[in-house]
């Protein structure tokens, strides 16, 4: 098991390295810096401020640096927000962003999956077509849309809830997780029913049931951990559509996380901030995968023996 | 009083292509500790017959008749009451050993639960019961298989345990629905050597279900023989060997390959397919493919008393012996 996750840790190395690499230089190949205005900066200053930023140097000459400040953790100054280190940037955002994806995430998976459950065992009824009908529709409304929905319907109509802003109370959480979680919401409850129905025509549970364990035993103890493999084989994608997905949200609800950094700096060419932000989601899209396999290992003994 | 008695039991599954009449009828009893062969082609509704008894049709299927167990109506017991008589009084095992057990739980879990559930016994108990069966099986080492998981354990392995699960709590019936069929050969006699014995030893009745009869022979008391959900003869295992009485088990017999006769290299087979359940013919349901057919079999035989404790659902008095039919073939 501990080789396995060494093993594992260790392959994150290079896909880390490749990412860093081609967000490196696609954003350099972006027409525009991040000097550029509407008005025009002299020739001299804007070769002064390539001199201080050290823009001048050969692109090569440049990465290889920038791999060797990353290397201390050190992602540099904003090229935008000139008084802000990028580690300060994502410092101040993670936090508001980590409250927000972790319970947008939470929630897609434990109110996902009892959903699914719950339809897998009302297998072909009506609740069961209709649940997976709504479903189907929250995975197919993007959340640009959902989000200004829930503004409109429980902040202007009703008037339930704040309509944006952050603050920490719960309050202000409430329609930004909702909105984040929704689709994955649907798609959780989708995988898990499938993965629910299938497991519950096994020849194990079959056995289960033959030899006399209660139905609510062979469910818990029999039936839920092999269906909820394929749901946590999702956390990872989740997580990737959790942090795509608060791009869109944080702007829409103006929540000072670092979605909106990313927003932000991509437009301001703030290379320094783009790239921090990228490998920021990368290390923790990458974590997050790292995590799926280990509890896979752990659920599956089949896995956690082979290797 | 009987242990199992199973009276008129029909089991049929609503499929989008119709109904399937899987059990048509199908009456029988089984004493205490006695050992029952029932034997058939696949589709001859073997296994659904067990299924029902235990509860355990799928959704789209239902039993109707009656099976008694100790007096008690089987099919009349909701899903409750039914999983305090499963493992318990009744335990059944399966064909495929490795996919019948948990691939996520260790064998020792597995074992435990069913006396954890079924006896009240406390887990340490519990183990050293689990232990003690395992050992009886003829499983080495059961401290250390008790912490392994199915995957890391030979077919064979698994069905020892299997068989020791269902034995746990020592039932009075142990439903074996094609124990061997998935292993190999050596292991396949070493399973029902171990399934003899234990029969002997224990009061437990065994209710065998192959379509294998060399297995048949080796373990049961009785026979009897199932074709399109129906029995077709019912014998003590020496008559039905010595004088098979039905066209269909003599069909039977007839295609078990023997090494002990000279043969022209071809093996016997019964022609054509069992019936369509769907829409299962009139009159006999052998009918199509018995080489002994005549005017009469077109209206259905009912289950003939053919003497010595024997029963056979055929309309001819006599069947031509096994032994001349095969040389008139070879003549011929």
């Amino acid at each position: 098991m501990l080789n396995y996750s060494l093993k594992r840790l260790a392959s994150a190395i290079p896909t880390l390295l490749i990412l860093i690499t081609v967000a490196f230089f696609l954003i350099r190949i972006a027409p525009g810096g991040p000097f550029d205005s509407e008005k025009g900066l002299p020739a001299e200053i804007e070769a002064n401020l390539e001199a201080k930023y050290q823009l001048d140097d050969p692109l090569v000459i440049q990465y290889f640096r920038y791999l060797g400040d990353i290397a201390r953790f050190d992602f540099g100054p904003s090229f935008h927000y000139r008084d802000w280190t990028v580690n300060q940037l994502i410092a101040q955002g993670a936090p508001v962003s980590f409250t927000l994806g972790g319970i947008a995430l939470i929630l897609a998976f434990v109110v996902g999956t009892l959903i699914g459950v719950w339809a897998a065992l009302k297998q072909n009824s009506l609740s069961d077509y209709l649940t997976m009908s709504v479903a189907m529709i929250g995975i197919s409304i993007p959340n640009f849309v959902a989000a200004p929905l829930l503004i409109l319907l429980f902040a202007i109509a009703l008037g339930w809830l704040p309509a944006g802003g952050w603050d920490g109370s719960i309050q202000r959480m409430v329609l930004p997780a909702i909105a984040l979680s929704l689709p994955m919401i649907a798609y959780v409850a989708r995988i898990t029913r499938g993965s629910m129905i299938e497991v519950l025509h096994s020849s194990f549970i079959r056995t289960a049931r033959a030899k006399g364990m209660p139905e609510h035993e062979v469910l818990l103890r029999h039936a839920l951990k092999p269906a909820l493999l394929p749901v946590i084989s999702y956390l990872g994608p989740a997580a990737a559509a959790i942090l795509t997905g608060s791009v869109v949200i944080e702007r829409i609800f103006t929540i000072p996380g670092i979605g909106s950094h990313f927003v932000q700096g991509a437009l301001n060419r703030d290379y320094t901030l783009v790239m921090g932000v990228v490998i920021f989601y990368g290390v923790l899209i990458i974590a997050l995968n790292y995590l799926v396999d280990l509890l896979y290992a752990w659920l599956d003994p089949r896995i956690r023996y082979d290797r | 009083m009987a242990l199992l008695e199973v009276n008129d039991l029909m089991v049929s599954f609503d499929t989008p292509e119709g109904v399937v009449h899987a059990v048509n009828g199908l009456s029988f009893d089984l004493e205490p500790g006695q050992t029952l062969g029932i034997v058939g082609e696949s589709g001859s509704g073997k296994t659904q017959t067990a299924m029902a008894m235990m509860g355990l049709l799928s959704e789209n299927g239902s039993a109707s008749g009656s099976v008694q167990f100790r007096g008690q109506e089987l099919l009349e017991l909701s899903t409750r009451e039914l999983s305090r008589i499963r493992g318990s009084k009744i335990s059944m095992i399966f064909q495929d050993p490795v996919s019948s057990l948990n691939p996520y739980l260790s064998i020792g879990d597995q074992l435990v639960e069913v006396l954890t559930h079924h006896r009240d016994l406390k887990r340490k108990a519990a183990r050293k019961r689990a232990a003690e069966m395992l050992h009886q099986v003829g499983i080495s080492e059961p401290g250390q298989r008790m912490r392994q998981y199915p995957h890391q354990l030979s077919g064979g392995m698994c069905q020892r345990i299997m068989i020791a699960m269902g034995l746990l709590c020592q039932p009075d019936l142990l439903i074996a629905d094609e124990p061997t069929t998935a292993l190999d050969v050596t292991v396949q006699s070493q399973i029902n050597t171990l399934m003899g014995e234990l029969s002997e030893k224990s009061s437990t009745a065994i209710m065998l279900i192959t379509h294998d009869l060399g297995v048949i022979a080796g373990l049961c008391d009785k026979v009897l023989v199932m074709y399109a959900g129906e029995v077709m003869e019912t014998a003590d295992i020496d008559s039905l060997f010595a004088d098979p009485a039905h066209p269909y088990t003599q069909g039977l017999l007839k295609s078990v390959p023997r090494l002990d006769k000279a043969h022209s290299g071809i093996l016997s087979a019964i022609p054509g397919n069992p019936p369509d359940l769907v829409d299962l013919p009139e009159g006999c349901p052998f009918r199509a493919r018995c080489p002994h057919a005549f005017d009469k079999c077109i209206e259905h035989p009912d289950l003939f008393d053919a003497g010595e404790g024997r029963h056979k659902r055929c309309w001819l008095d006599e069947l031509p012996p096994l032994e001349e039919e095969a040389e008139q073939e070879e003549h011929a």
